[in-house]
């Protein structure tokens, strides 16, 4: 049924749009594609299982315990793997970044074992059936959720004085720095919200899925990177329209094409949006003036 | 009050300016003038910590801020105003204006400021809620000017607000030039268009190839056969 697609198209859609919201900031500020960025998801997963399993936290503890660990590990990641690279060539940061990934899935292997966790039953299941669609209170829970936290980073980001020498920053750094704002200092902090919001993604993901494993991160973060791509990466409201455009054609497609083309379709949707609009559906062109 | 004392600058190994030596001493308004790629924005670029130099000292106000980051050089009380503007272009005007502020928490004494930039450039005030990407050129150099006013600067260092203006605009800009001096802000300002500079300047330096040949007050300059015949066009 359609309404029901739709409706599953749209929870798995706003965790890929809290995961797009990390690559699309880090790039709008550096340029670069923070690519262990689905890998720092990955460890916000797990931080939230650990949190919920070993300490019986409460549900809404553990969220932001492990939203506030996964952003230090963000700015962590940033310090050592990308500012020191900052004024080379952007492929170099590149190859850090696949660096990172590689290390953060092994880190996770070594502490937390190969195989695959389920997440700690927090919360109570129940589905909600009216005119034959069924959305379960998990799936509420992630819209709920994901549309605070949304609107939580608008308003961090348009109304704040921090978010607005973010937005000056990605528009320039060094006109940033003429006006006394620490850039260093920014950027870390678009690493740790990104990296929050991935981890919330994650815990999100964990109730969703019940499945916990150190190379989840892989495609998850090629599909949140598709989605910051399809929204026009670098903005901000781009990557929560690519994150749910892309979620909901992904489960129509699995629908009415075949499941088995699942990830297929999200990346045939990423060329054709790429062919017809290249700089995402609400990308800027750039100008480049000699 | 500034102090520039065997300055050089190098963009890997191509000296860009070399050995200055430059005073601006309080209330004054000096110039830098000089051709393209005369050494002049560096110059600006390197006493607001954009880029480092390779030899030599700044002192402001007797301390040394050669090795300081950009953001502590504004908190100083240096302030910039980069060529071509440097608007942020998708931040409304007032938030442009904000920005000037980042380092000030004084927030009723940031909102009466923005009214005396307003009331300096009227214009800004009709367009406040536009992004500035959207300004003219002339109202983008206003934004920027009142911008770096924001941050309530002792030193107000000015790289070429003449650039790409109409000559009308470019009258006007002087204007505020003077008089912003006159309200008591020490002015570093870099021009091509020596004419406008020394209309308003105290004194001046002249740069070639990054190196100062000439300098001396304002009436000196301007009776100088060399500096009329390249720099002002007068035989």
């Amino acid at each position: 049924m359609l309404s029901q697609q739709i409706i599953n198209g749209i929870t798995i859609g706003a965790i890929y749009a809290l995961i797009a919201l990390g690559y699309t900031m880090v790039y709008g500020i550096l340029k670069i594609v923070n690519f262990a960025h689905g890998d720092i998801f990955m460890m916000g997963t797990f931080f939230g299982l650990f949190i919920l399993k070993y300490f019986n936290a409460p549900f809404f503890l553990a969220f932001i315990l492990s939203a506030l660990f996964t952003a230090l590990l963000g700015m962590v990641v940033e310090r050592l793997a990308y500012r020191p690279l900052r004024f080379t060539d952007r492929i170099v940061p590149l190859i850090s970044a696949m660096g990172v990934s590689i290390f953060l899935v092994n880190l996770a292997q070594l502490v937390w074992g190969t195989e695959t966790h389920p997440f700690p039953k927090v919360f109570p299941i129940k589905t909600y059936t009216f005119n034959g669609m069924t959305i379960s209170s998990i799936q509420i829970l992630i819209l709920v959720l994901s549309v605070i936290l949304m609107i939580g980073l608008h308003l961090f980001v348009t109304k704040t004085r921090i978010g607005t020498a973010m937005r000056a920053t990605s528009m320039s750094i060094t006109n940033a720095k003429l006006m006394g704002i620490n850039t260093n200092f920014i950027i870390a902090i678009t690493f740790a919200v990104g990296s929050a919001l991935a981890a919330a993604a994650g815990i999100l993901v964990g109730i969703y899925y019940d499945a916990v494993y150190p190379t989840m991160g892989y495609t998850a973060g090629l599909k949140a990177f598709t989605a910051a791509v399809l929204g026009g990466i670098g903005n901000i409201p781009g990557a929560m329209a690519g994150g749910l455009l892309l979620g909901i054609t992904e489960n129509l497609g699995a629908a009415y094409i075949s499941s088995q083309y699942r990830d297929a379709i999200a990346f045939i949707i990423l060329i054709v949006v790429l062919m017809v609009k290249p700089t995402g559906i609400f990308g800027k062109k750039e100008i480049n003036k000699v | 009050m500034l102090q520039i004392e065997g300055l050089s600058i190098h963009y890997g190994v191509i000296p860009a300016v070399k050995k200055l030596n430059i005073e601006v001493k309080q209330g004054e308004v000096v110039t830098l003038i000089g051709a393209n790629g005369s050494g002049k924005t560096t110059t600006l670029r390197g006493i607001s910590g954009i880029t480092r130099a390779k030899e030599g000292k700044i002192l402001f106000q007797g301390k040394d801020i050669t090795k300081m980051e950009a953001h502590q050089i504004v908190a100083m009380g240096i302030s910039q105003v980069p060529e071509g503007r440097g608007v942020f272009p998708d931040l409304k005007v007032i938030e442009n204006l904000y920005m000037g502020a980042y380092l000030r928490r004084d927030k009723k004494q940031i909102q009466r400021d923005v009214e005396e930039v307003f009331h300096l450039f009227p214009r800004l005030e009709e367009r406040k809620e536009q992004v500035a990407g959207t300004l003219s050129g002339g109202e983008q150099q206003m934004l920027a000017m009142g911008r770096a006013l924001m941050s309530k600067p002792k030193l107000l260092l000015l790289d070429e607000p003449s650039m790409g203006l109409a000559p009308i605009i470019v009258k006007e800009i002087f204007k505020i030039v003077k008089r912003i001096n006159e309200e008591g802000t020490t002015v570093l300002l870099v021009e091509q268009n020596a004419n406008m500079a020394l209309s308003v300047a105290h004194r001046g330096y002249v740069l070639e190839t990054g190196e100062i040949v000439e300098q001396g007050t304002v009436t000196e300059l301007q009776n100088n056969d060399k500096i009329r015949k390249i720099y002002l066009g007068i035989h």
